[in-house]
């Protein structure tokens, strides 16, 4: 029996990945190009038509238009899914990309792309559906059901923004799994083993750090914890910040308002911090536009002083957690390393010191590649909903909320309605009643985080449950359930008790599109994909092909018919023939050479017409109005179309 | 109110057609995640009798047992139906567990099992007013502890520190915390004394326990006070 292909992805924020499940063993599907990682960078190409639309690019591909052409090109995304723009003013003025100018605070954001804009989950949407391709290439065959990892510490609003993406893109979404319980999955599938692990991951936008007690196949998530907004592009955007300083003090030059200057220093750093993992010193060179030349040696130890304050960044979310899960330091059992950013040493001296490995004479676990491993845990779990094989027969993920999720109350106090680290699917019942007598809504803001106050928490969304019966106020009792599902996403279901009336919810998402805006936004993306760029060609070629063959049907009841020698006639006839047969197959350039052939071979008809039409038309005008008219009338000469005949 | 044997239910399987016992959640039988069941209490969820002492380690044996039967993991190339239903099911078992799991909130919600109105740890707006009444055996100590806290943080307030104070604080703050160890003592006697206890008792050894609760989260709040103002 064929079972249905699940892919794992990993949605990085500096890399994608995908990856399936073969022969018992997780692997990594390449591109096109052989390579494993897609760079998570997508740009607008410049088209020279001006009428054709313009392709978007995915991967390394698309690097290159971040130094050539930045306002078309756009990296990290990541960083801004389910954000607002007052969480990314400041990340912005490193951006090469804008955002479009009329975002409002609590709305989804849109970025600028040349002369397009998109929201965070459509570029997504397109490095997902590269990656579809490329698994798709592999397979021989098509694929639309995948599991997608997520940052355990992302919120419920981030976590929809993915599932969009997924949609998008025409992937079923089975599954988010958090990244570091991924991991846990990687190493779990051949290590039988029992034990508490801890799963530190540090990636380009995101640190996430999970608890997790694995036993008899089942990893159970204790606690996790993490920052959604730390990761190597802060050690990045660091670099960036004293190097433009440093070139305003050395050259003079003020770089700041240079989208291509920075993002040629950026290049420039990151490929001098991964140096810095292996060697002692890195010589950073950047030809800067302007014709200056930028010149640095930096030394590592002077980087890991520069990049402590990141690290140390780590250190609270680890504490929380152990102190969270129950457990000392000493009792964990393994430590894993996840993401690229955990290959710098002074990072994992700060793992080192938190858990105390070398004093316990261990060491973090980084066999399996840590650019790498989220996908193949992904690609385990997707093994496991597809039905599972020998492998991962006994495998059970039960993972957790990574936030308490709350109602705003009177006050503007929080009242708690989910702890964080509960085990999910997690559910909670809550009753309202109505303050105003014949009251048929009632509004509840729903947030996450751990504050007291709802303005310090994440705002989730507001909903709204309408058709409630009217009645004296404080008589309704609204039941309302609170439901995170397997994939921490919340669902909300209200019924008013004394009725038995199912209340109507409207979702008024912070930061995200509703329900409508997504299928809108699947169409549109048939306008711009590539894939559907080629059916579109192939549609409008058919479409000319029809024009012509409509109006060449039509000609014999034209006068200038009859001026057209045998020979002509035969021969508009004999490619028309053609022309019919080849539109109904798929050969575009077969049927644009037919059009044009037979376009050709009307070119007399058609100057013929056009007198006709002339002489006709300036009976009793002046030359002047007849060429006015000309210009205007259905047979006048179009440029670019055939000419289009009545 | 009925044990879970007494309630008769005309269930069965929708697959196999077995009979099903008051919130069964999946068909011993073939296996199958059946429909949510209307009412069913986190004791049922684990076929548990009402008592307040948990054997842990054989809890969470059954909880992995039954997320076994039950995650949506399972269900995910099953009808939209089953789907839904093992939803349900598995966070009702995960809201089961982590409730009997912690002794606290395993207490609380035998009490409200039984009726008792309370306000459970944590979970009321306004959670930070330590609104419970004073347990009156340490009255004196806690106006004490109070005007010592205030001391303390006019001291940081203006940047300084009172080395002498802080101890004596942390003194205070450890007396309390010991208090706390003994109301968790004074607990697994009630709980023994509820899971032995006759029907005509059971009323004062619930009343004991709200008591025992109320005084427990009130040294609580002031520990967490005391360390607040002591890390400020």
């Amino acid at each position: 029996m064929t079972e249905e292909r699940v892919i794992g992805i990993d949605l990085g924020t500096t890399n994608s990945l995908v990856a399936f499940m073969y022969n018992e063993r997780p692997v990594v599907i390449p591109g096109e190009d052989g390579v494993n990682l897609v760079p998570s960078v997508v740009a607008l190409d410049v088209q020279t038509d001006p009428r054709a639309r313009p392709t978007v690019v995915v991967g390394n591909g698309a690097r290159k238009s971040l130094i050539s052409s930045p306002g078309r090109a756009v990296y990290s995304v990541k960083r801004l899914m389910g954000r607002g723009v007052e969480d990314v003013q400041d990340e912005l003025k490193l951006f090469p990309f804008r955002l479009a100018e009329n975002v409002q605070p609590g709305e989804v954001l849109r970025i600028r792309l040349g002369e397009m804009e998109f929201t965070p989950s459509e570029i997504s949407a397109y490095i997902l559906r590269q990656l579809k391709r490329n698994a798709e290439r592999y397979f021989g065959g098509s694929v639309s059901k995948a599991v997608i990892t997520v940052p355990a510490y992302f919120n419920d609003a981030q976590r929809q923004a993915t599932k969009d993406a997924g949609r998008m893109a025409g992937l079923d979404v089975l599954r988010l799994v958090n990244e570091p319980t991924a991991a846990a999955l990687a190493y779990g599938l051949d290590r039988e083993k029992e034990g508490i692990v801890a799963v530190y991951d540090l990636g380009g936008g995101t640190f996430d750090i999970s608890i997790l007690k694995l036993q008899d196949g089942i990893f159970e998530v204790v606690a996790t914890n993490g920052d959604t907004h730390l990761g190597g592009d802060d050690i990045d955007n660091l670099l960036i910040a004293i190097a433009i300083e440093d070139i305003r003090g050395d050259l003079g030059v003020d770089v700041r308002g240079s989208a291509e200057a920075i993002q040629a220093i950026r290049k420039a750093l990151i490929e001098a911090k991964i140096e810095l993992s292996s060697a002692n010193n890195s010589r950073l060179e950047v030809a800067l536009p302007g014709g200056h030349l930028y010149r640095r040696e930096i030394a590592r130890d002077q980087f890991e002083e520069l990049i402590q304050p990141i690290l140390e960044r780590t250190i609270r979310p680890v504490r929380q957690a152990l102190k969270d899960s129950g457990f000392a330091p000493e009792q964990i059992q393994e430590v894993v390393l996840v993401g690229g950013s955990t290959r710098i040493p002074a990072v994992r001296q700060v793992v080192d010191d938190l858990f105390q490995l070398s004093a316990r004479g261990k060491k973090p676990h980084t066999e399996l590649n840590p650019d790498e491993v989220v996908a193949l845990g992904a690609a385990v779990q997707a093994n496991i909903l597809a039905g599972g094989s020998k492998a991962t027969e006994d495998m059970l993920l039960l993972d957790v909320t990574p936030l308490s999720l709350g109602i705003e109350a009177l006050g503007g106090v929080v009242a708690k309605i989910i702890d964080r680290n509960s085990t999910i699917p997690a559910s909670a019942t809550e009753h309202f009643t109505t303050g105003v007598d014949g009251q048929t809504n009632v509004a509840i803001h729903v947030v996450q985080g751990e504050r007291e106050l709802a303005k310090d928490c994440r705002s989730l969304a507001r909903f709204d449950l309408k058709g409630i019966p009217p009645m004296s106020a404080g008589l309704p009792r609204i039941e309302v359930k609170f439901l995170i599902d397997a994939n921490g996403i919340l669902h909300v279901s209200a019924l008013e008790q004394r009725s038995g009336k199912q209340a109507e919810i409207e979702v008024k998402p912070t930061y995200g599109l509703t329900d409508e805006q997504v299928e809108t936004m699947i169409l549109e993306s048939f306008d711009y994909a590539e894939e559907d760029f080629h059916v579109r060609q192939l549609i409008e070629a058919r479409n000319e092909a029809e024009t012509i063959l409509a109006a060449v049907e039509k000609a014999p009841q034209h006068a200038a018919w009859q001026q057209l020698s045998e020979q002509e006639r035969a021969e508009i006839a004999k490619l028309s023939g053609e022309l019919s047969v080849v539109k109904q197959g798929d050969d575009l350039p077969a049927i644009r050479q037919a059009t044009e052939a037979l376009d050709h071979a009307t070119r007399r008809f058609a100057e013929l017409m056009m007198d006709q039409a002339v002489s006709s038309a300036i009976q009793g005008e002046t030359m002047q109005s007849a060429s006015t008219k000309l210009g205007e009338g259905p047979t006048a000469p179009h440029e670019i179309a055939p000419a289009e005949f009545n | 109110m009925p044990t879970a044997e007494e309630k008769f239910v005309d269930a069965a399987c929708w697959n196999c057609a077995a009979p099903l016992s008051h919130a069964q959640l999946f068909c011993t039988g073939c296996g199958k995640v059946q429909p949510a069941p209307d009412g069913a209490d986190y004791f049922e969820v684990f076929q548990l009798p009402r008592k307040l002492t948990i054997d842990t380690a054989a809890l969470e044996r059954q909880f992995y047992h039954l997320s076994r039967k039950l995650h949506p993991d399972i269900y995910a190339r099953a009808s939209e139906r089953e789907q839904e239903w093992s939803l349900r099911n598995a966070s009702l078992l995960n809201d089961a567990y982590r409730t009997l799991k912690e002794p606290i909130a395993r207490t609380e919600y035998l009490l409200r099992l039984e009726g008792v109105p309370i306000e459970e740890e944590g979970r009321q707006a306004g959670a930070r007013q330590n609104t419970s009444r004073v347990p009156e055996d340490l009255l004196e100590e806690v106006f004490e502890l109070n005007m010592q806290l205030e001391e303390m943080r006019m001291t940081r307030k203006s940047g300084d520190d009172d080395p002498a104070l802080r101890e004596e604080l942390v003194r205070v703050k450890q007396q309390f915390e010991a208090q706390l160890g003994e109301t968790d003592n004074s607990l697994q006697q009630l709980w023994q004394q509820w899971d032995e206890a006759a029907p005509a008792s059971a009323d004062s050894v619930k009343q004991r326990m709200v008591a025992l609760l109320d005084r427990r989260r009130y040294i609580r709040n002031l520990v967490r006070d005391v360390n607040e103002t002591l890390d400020a």
